[in-house]
This record gives C-alpha cells, structure tokens and sequence, in this order.
C-alpha cells in the first residue's frame, strides 16, 4: 500500500464520546468548522453532506462509523469545476483515548489521484478545522478568523 | 552554519488562539515549555549564534543546539541534536524552524524539522508523533491555562533504528 498522502494528529484534553458528537452533530461541526455543517444519519453506506450557506461543499458516503473509535468517508469536493472531476478521496478518523486523559485524534487523508487540486486544498484546510474543533472543545470557543463586520 | 542543503522531513501547523508574543516566548523559556513539553526544560541564549538547550527535568542535558536564525516574534531556528553517543554522526544535525504568523485572531505556527541527508521513516516516527504532542500542550496551555498530560509510549521503532546506526541509547 503506499503511504497516504496526509496525516494530521492532534491530542484533545476530551472524551472520545465528546470528540465523536463534535465530528458528526449538524449544530456542533457549524460552530467551529468555519460556516460548514455536515448532514448524515453516520450509517455505512449512507450519503454526508458538507453544506456552507446553503451550498454543497462537499459529497460523502460514509464507509465506516464505530462510534466513539474509528469514522471513514469518502470525500468528492464539488464546489469547485477541476476538483468535481476527480475521483473520490477517503477521510478517516481514529479516536484512542490515552492513559492520562487526552484523546489522541488521527486524520488521514488519501487517494488522490496525481496532480489533484483537492490535495493542497484539504492539506491546508484540515490543520484549521482540528486546531478550531480542539479549541471548542477545550475552551467552548472556536478559533475565530474574520473580524465581525462593522455594522 | 550553511542550512541551504537542508530539506524538511517533518512539517506540522497549529493554530493558536494567542499572540505572535506569548507564543514566542512559549518556545523559548523553561517557565512555559515544563508545563506542556513533559517537564523539559528549553533554555536559548537570544541570539543569532546562542546556545540552546532542552534540559531534562531534573536539569541534566538532553538536546544541545545552536540559535540559527532568530526574528522575534517571527522566525527561530535551531539546531536541536539529542545528546545520545554517536546520535549526530548517525544523523548530522537536525534543524528546528518555527514560523509564527497572524491569522485573523489567531496565530498560524508552523514547525519544521529539517535534515542535510534521507532519514529512515522509523527515526523520523518519533519526531511526527511527538511534535504534534508538544504543540497540543503548547495550544492547550496558552487558551486555557493548563496543557493536558500526554503520556506517550516510548518510541521504540526510532530507538531500534537508532541502535542499529551504532547509537548508544540511554537505558537500552
């Protein structure tokens, strides 16, 4: 198998139940995944949705759900002409609590195709979305990156 | 030193929801790196040429490098070479960049190990667990005032490639 192409790990002074509500509730992932909210009933074989104001960022089926340990979906971003032509990508989530208390969270991200787009953008994204996800968890707060508009 | 023929190994971005400031001084003094970096000590003589040191908790020395470029609150990087019997011939030196930049409230870090020659994926192991730990708790201690303890499992994979480069491995 090669290796995939992304790897992100992150330690989050949570629980894994607590880290799994974060990752798969509507309310909760559009409070920190900036503007995005996913949509899926987290069965295998079930079709996730990635909204952001209305519009579909991202189309998913998800492949695996062992609710609080291990999440995998596939990943078709769809908001862009280029990347809606590429073949499906796979996110997974491995949750595994540690000895003193924090949840150790792997993403993994792979099957690219060569010369995808997808791949520098989810590389550049991902980073942004789990430092948000474990400041919300953590201190109830989100990372915050647009000042509020002035009236 | 010349760091034109090093190339990144290791590449790891955190956003914290801090200052440029707090950050930098996070890395540099003992004061901060004790509450998330396992009780290591980081000890750095502010200047391009310093000293740096990680120190363990009881004091004793454990990383020994040199202050490579310092920009305060920007850029520093050093050299960062574990102070193991044979370690730096096995490996040459290993380069530490942190790049801190604004991002909207928060502060983009990025770390960057580098190496002047192809490491083995079992060396490099420790470095990509290990980082992300240390930056977790450097996180977690600048939003909310307590890193959480992360206990990791020793590195074996790394320690076993070690010893088959001729490093003497404490304890092993």
């Amino acid at each position: 198998m090669s290796k995939p192409e992304f790897v992100y790990t992150t330690f989050i002074n949570t629980t894994p139940e607590k880290l799994w509500h974060a990752l798969t509730d509507t309310a909760f992932t559009e409070r920190y995944w900036f503007g995005c909210s996913l949509q899926s009933d987290w069965k295998v074989g079930s079709p996730m949705q990635m909204t952001r104001d209305g519009q579909i960022m991202n189309e998913c089926v998800i492949l695996e759900s062992d609710p609080p340990r291990r999440l995998s979906y596939s990943w078709l971003t769809v908001f862009d002409d280029d990347m809606k032509q590429e073949r499906p990508s796979r996110v997974t989530f491995v949750l595994e609590p540690t000895t003193r208390g924090a949840v150790k969270l792997t993403v993994t991200h792979e099957g690219f195709a060569a010369g995808s787009k997808t791949l520098p953008s989810i590389s550049e994204g991902w980073p942004l979305v789990l430092s948000s996800l474990k400041s919300i968890l953590e201190t109830g707060q989100p990372l915050a990156f647009e000042k509020p508009r002035a009236a | 030193m010349d760091i034109s023929g090093f190339k990144p190994a290791i590449v790891y971005t955190i956003y914290i929801a801090s200052t440029p400031e707090k950050i930098w001084q996070a890395l540099t003094s003992a004061e901060f790196s004790r509450q998330y970096f396992s009780g290591f000590l980081v000890e750095i003589e502010p200047r391009v040429g310093g000293a740096f040191a990680v120190n363990m908790p009881d004091g004793a020395p454990h990383i020994t490098g040199e202050v490579i470029e310092y920009d305060p609150p920007r850029r520093l990087t050093i050299t960062w070479d574990v102070n193991w019997p044979g370690l730096l011939e096995a490996l040459g030196p290993t380069l530490v960049t942190y790049e801190l930049e604004p991002a909207g409230d928060a502060v983009r870090l990025t770390l960057i190990q580098a190496h002047d020659r192809a490491i083995d994926d079992d060396i490099l192991s420790a470095g990509r667990m290990g980082w992300p730990a240390i930056l977790s708790g450097l996180k977690s201690l600048l939003e909310t005032g307590h890193a959480p303890k992360i206990q990791m499992p020793p590195p074996l994979k790394m320690l076993e490639a070690l010893k088959q480069l001729g490093v003497t491995v404490p304890g092993m």
